[in-house]
């Protein structure tokens, strides 16, 4: 591995500040992450420890072997962007582009700036899927190559976020005010976790918190699913969310009117 | 689906298909006649075809709308012993098989051993074409190197144009004789041959005519048996249609589809030419008696349905003639692959798609028979609303209606040095297969069997199986220094068995040509008539013969497993690699996992392994390309299998690939089966990556969950991939909408899954129908799509 060392900045994010990027998946044909056919890139790396979290294998920095499977591929720009281009055709057909998922992309900031300003250069429509916690200076740099942030919210109460992601979301709520008030493009998607996010009172605070925009943002409800189980026990994870109830059509939608009554744009993804 | 309709596919769908010895009876006694044995062969031929529809029962359902049927009742199948002599064991085999079953009684047993066999034993075209072959043909074809079309079937595979919309059977009648007195008997040699041809060509049309006045005489009796005052009104406008049509050029929607038909039935009484016959762009042929009968307020929207549906029952009611031998592995079924084409564009390349485009959705969505086939054919000029209105009927799990691009279909048929007009009102038939509709002869000659090639190739010229020597000695491989040593052994082996199959190829064009004319078929194809020629003779004003090749996928992840492992890493020496592939990978568990995991694979849109099926390409293309027929045409190539890349596998070995013995090859340019890894845009990008231009027809399979359907958003993904893979130059695609779990279900319980229709390679058939090892096929890539 060359170059790659991680700062470890007190109390806050974990950052990967080189120039090549950890990547542990590119999944073509995506169609849930933005508009059109897209590319998502996973990162690898995230400072959040989201119990429901559907990529575990993602959270940790560097490359590792997991249940002696390699995860994680170091990537140079210039080969990522190749790996983009692939599926030019169809991005150009469909509206789509690539998406940077993770792990939290913006955890890899050196990275991300570099390989969205080639896909910019190139033509290529960017969006960035992200939990939010990063300094805004990272924001700041990104919002003006960035065609559209997927922006997660999962919880209002101070408190409660930090006891299901391990951090704050004193910094995640103040970059989505600073990313509304320079006018980018979001989209707010909000976890739909049974009894933890997906709460009456906690959708109506996130309402209510959105509210407050004059222009109100496009929001996709995600319900929980599943699917992640078999991943935590393929990787000997602890699973702390074993035989959790997934949510009927009925609850989905209860939430989904919560905010339509509000006069917000709905969507549910994922299924 | 209105009352009648509903009832008239019940009918349809509930008839056991049977034998029909009324054809083989008619057919002998005539041969046997002093009338027969004077005539000139085509002459013979149209006397016969005459003889047959002078005297078959007519059948006349009732309630139908378009009358017309090829045996004395619905699903009765007629047999054609001047062509292909089923015996007592095949009619008992085709009683009892458990899959695809036709029914013979007693009666029809007892005709066939007294009278049908005796007088066609070893007399047949087969009988004909097997004594011809030389020795190296018969044996490539035993050991599976490659498939005969012809040895069951002549060459059909035929789409009608727009003639019959514009010209009465008296008319063409007319052009014959005219021709006739024009023909220059000092400076042509070939006038008196011209002569006998074109006077078989109006006895044809005579006797098209003729059977069509029964029909009429038919009519008006029922109608004066009948009480009812509206179904006596039916009748006689029903016997008024009749005399009209085909005597006439059509006046109305009801009696262009009604002149269809009769020349449908010609066209499958005559003989039984491969893939049936087909109406082909049935949108643009009946637009302008839909509109001009709308505007004038004679023909409703529902009424057009109505008859259309009729129709439709009319193909269903007609099962393909029962094969016998090697081919009934190779392809099993009840369709015959009649292929109506939607969409496209017109003779002066503007936009195609119009109202009656619309209905005829309707119409596919409410019958969901099994015949006849529908596909759309997708310009850049077509409009996004027809693409989504037909992934919704694809979504539905039916097969239909599959999809192609008609801008590169152009583009081949250009390439191929025709006419752009022509090119323009072409379009696919068969399975994929382009074609100059109502213009060109153009005849599959048989699948070829790459992977088998290279199994030969890696055996220095023997086949394994048998252990018989019939390839070349293209030289041990285990001295091969450079993977270029293996592709030029490869290669020289691929021209050796091409070379034996268009050898034969030529041979049983001949046959055909002198022995099986054709003229009811060529009075309805230009050129025949102009030509003095007939379709089996390069009368047509176009003549190709395609030999399919079977199996890229596999031949390309073997050949790119030989060059990494062997030639490259050295995982292992191909002393071993051989030792691995003998013993089906018993005792090499791990190493066939290396193989199967650790391998670069086509349909990943990794260069890797594409390009090693670009020289496969290259090879195939370069062998057959060009090479004259018989007929005056040229030979051309396709990629796909129909359902022959499960025969083909079974006479192969293990292979480089990981895939153990007799299981099944890849099918069409569709990656090995659980091969993609990548998702449907990099098997877009790896199929793109053929030149499809250069080729008659492509075959690529997409399987999807219906869930990917069930979204606005998700139909549209869908059209995205379809424009982007078109945009690529990519030929065609289909897409097979159902769950594994369903599938499974269907199987296990195939009673409660009767009309479950999948599509299977090039066509849609009923799964309970398909063989358990296609069945099998059908879940696990199911599965493997599923994740």
């Amino acid at each position: 591995m060359t170059g790659t060392h991680y700062c470890n900045e007190p109390n806050l994010f974990l950052i990967n500040m080189s120039s090549t990027g950890i990547i542990f998946n590119i999944q073509r044909f995506s169609v849930n992450d933005g508009p059109g056919i897209r590319t998502t890139v996973f990162m690898k790396g995230c400072p959040l420890g989201c119990r429901w979290c559907h990529n575990p294998e993602s959270r940790s920095f560097g490359i590792e072997k997991i249940s002696g499977q390699a995860v994680g591929k170091e990537y140079l720009i210039d080969e990522l962007l190749e790996e983009i281009e692939k599926d030019r055709i169809f991005y150009d057909e469909s509206g789509g582009g690539v998406t940077f998922s993770g792990g939290e992309p913006l955890s890899q900031p050196e990275f991300l700036k570099g390989i969205i300003k080639k896909c910019k250069n190139a033509g290529i429509h960017c969006a960035i899927d992200t939990a939010g916690y990063a300094k805004k200076e990272i924001f700041k740099e990104l919002i003006g190559i960035t065609d559209l942030f997927l922006y997660d919210i999962k919880l209002i109460d101070p408190v409660q976020h930090l006891k299901y992601t391990d951090v704050s979301n004193h910094e995640i709520l103040e970059n989505l005010d600073y990313l509304v008030k320079n006018k980018v493009k979001i989209i707010v998607r909000l976890p739909l976790i049974p009894e933890i996010t997906a709460i009456d009172k906690n959708i109506e605070q996130i309402r209510d918190f959105l509210k407050k925009y004059k222009k109100t943002p496009e929001i996709n409800l995600l319900p929980y699913h599943r699917i992640a189980e078999n991943k935590y026990i393929k990787y000997g994870f602890k699973y702390m969310m074993i035989n959790k109830k997934e949510l009927d059509n009925a609850e989905i939608k209860h939430f989904q009117e919560i905010f339509i009554n509000s006069g917000f744009n709905v969507n549910i993804e994922g299924n | 689906m209105n009352k009648r309709i509903s009832k008239l596919r019940k009918q349809s769908t509930g008839i056991k298909p049977s034998i029909s010895v009324e054809r083989a009876q008619l057919v002998t006694e005539f041969y046997k006649s002093e009338k027969a044995q004077k005539a000139s062969v085509p002459v013979k031929r149209a006397l016969t075809f005459k003889y047959i529809l002078e005297n078959k029962q007519i059948c006349i359902n009732k309630g139908e709308l378009i009358v017309g049927e090829r045996g004395p009742a619905p699903q009765a199948t007629p047999t054609y012993p001047e062509i292909c002599l089923h015996s007592l064991d095949d009619l008992d085999i085709l009683d009892t098989r458990k899959k695809i079953p036709f029914s013979s009684d007693e009666k029809t047993k007892n005709i066939f051993k007294e009278k049908i066999i005796p007088f066609w034993k070893g007399k047949t075209i087969r009988d004909k074409i097997f004594n011809e072959l030389p020795q190296e043909w018969i044996e490539a074809y035993e050991a599976g190197v490659f498939t005969e079309f012809m040895e069951q079937r002549p060459p059909g595979h035929t789409v009608l144009g727009d003639k019959i919309y514009k010209k009465g059977f008296i008319e063409i009648i007319e052009d014959i004789r005219y021709k006739m007195k024009t023909l220059d008997f000092c400076n042509d040699p070939e006038a008196f041959n011209k002569k006998e041809e074109l006077k078989a060509m109006e006895i044809a049309a005579e006797a098209l005519i003729l059977f069509a006045k029964r029909h009429s005489e038919a009519l008006e009796k029922l109608a004066e048996e009948e009480n009812e005052t509206s179904e006596i009104e039916e009748l006689r406008q029903m016997a008024a249609i009749c005399k009209h049509v085909p005597a006439n050029a059509p006046r109305t929607f009801r009696e262009a589809l009604q002149y269809y038909w009769f020349v449908h039935i010609g066209v499958i009484t005559e003989v039984n030419p491969w893939d049936s016959f087909n109406p082909g762009r049935l949108d643009q042929h009946l637009f302008p008696f839909y509109q001009k009968e709308i505007k004038e307020g004679t023909l409703t929207k529902e009424k057009a349905k109505e008859i259309l549906q009729s129709l439709w029952i009319k193909f269903n009611n007609h099962p393909a003639p029962p094969k016998i031998g090697i081919t009934a592995k190779e392809s099993n079924t009840y369709t015959d692959f009649t292929l109506i084409n939607l969409g496209g564009v017109k003779a002066d390349g503007s936009d195609g798609v119009n109202e009656l485009t619309y209905l005829l959705f309707d119409v596919i969505e409410e019958m969901r028979l099994l015949q006849p086939g529908s596909m759309i054919q997708v310009s850049k000029k077509n409009p996004d609303r027809f693409i989504k209105r037909a992934l919704k009927i694809i979504r539905t799990g039916y097969g239909q209606p599959s999809v192609f691009n008609t801008d590169a279909i152009i583009q081949e048929l250009l390439q191929q040095g025709k006419s752009v007009e022509d090119a323009r009102m072409g379009g696919a038939s068969g399975c994929v297969e382009a074609g100059a509709f109502g213009r060109e002869a153009y005849i599959l000659t048989g699948y070829f069997n790459m992977s088998k090639v290279l199994e030969i190739t890696l055996n220095n010229g023997l086949d394994p199986r048998t252990g018989k020597k019939i390839g070349l000695k293209t030289g041990d491989p285990s001295n091969f220094q450079l993977f270029g040593d293996l592709m030029f052994a490869f290669e020289k082996q691929m021209n050796h068995f091409i070379n034996i199959k268009i050898r034969g190829n030529n041979i049983i064009d001949r046959i055909y040509s002198k022995n099986m004319p054709v003229p009811f078929l060529s009075l309805l194809i230009d050129d025949c008539i102009k030509n003095g020629k007939d379709y089996n003779n390069g009368g047509a004003r176009y003549n190709t013969s395609y030999i399919q090749g079977v199996g890229l996928g596999s031949i390309t992840d073997e050949l790119t497993s030989l060059k990494y492992h062997v030639f490259e890493k050295k995982t292992i020496l191909m002393d071993g690699m051989l030792a691995a592939l003998l013993n089906n990978f018993n005792d090499y568990e791990e190493f066939r996992k290396v193989l199967i995991n650790e391998t670069p694979k086509y349909g990943n849109d990794d260069d890797y392994a594409d390009d090693i099926m670009k020289q496969v390409f290259e090879i195939y293309y370069n062998a057959i390309n060009g090479k004259p027929t018989a007929r005056g045409g040229h030979h051309r190539i396709n990629l796909l299998p129909t359902t022959c890349h499960v025969y083909f596998g079974s006479v192969i070995g293990a292979m480089p690939d990981g895939r153990k013995a007799r299981l099944p090859l890849s099918e069409g340019i569709s990656p090995v089966q659980g091969a993609d890894r990548n998702g449907p845009t990099a098997v877009i990008k790896s199929a793109s990556k053929i030149d499809h231009i250069r080729t008659g027809g492509t075959l690529l399979n997409q399987k999807f969950a219906p869930s990917f359907f069930d979204t606005e958003q998700g139909i549209e993904n869908v059209m995205h991939l379809i424009r982007s893979y078109f945009k690529l130059d990519g030929h065609h695609i289909q897409f097979n909408v159902v769950t594994a779990g369903t599938l499974k279900k269907a199987k296990k319980n195939p009673e409660k899954y009767r009309d479950l229709i999948v599509r299977v390679a090039g066509y849609s058939d009923y799964f309970v129908d398909l063989t358990d090892e296609l069945q099998d096929e059908i879940i696990r890539r199911t599965e493997h799509r599923e994740g």
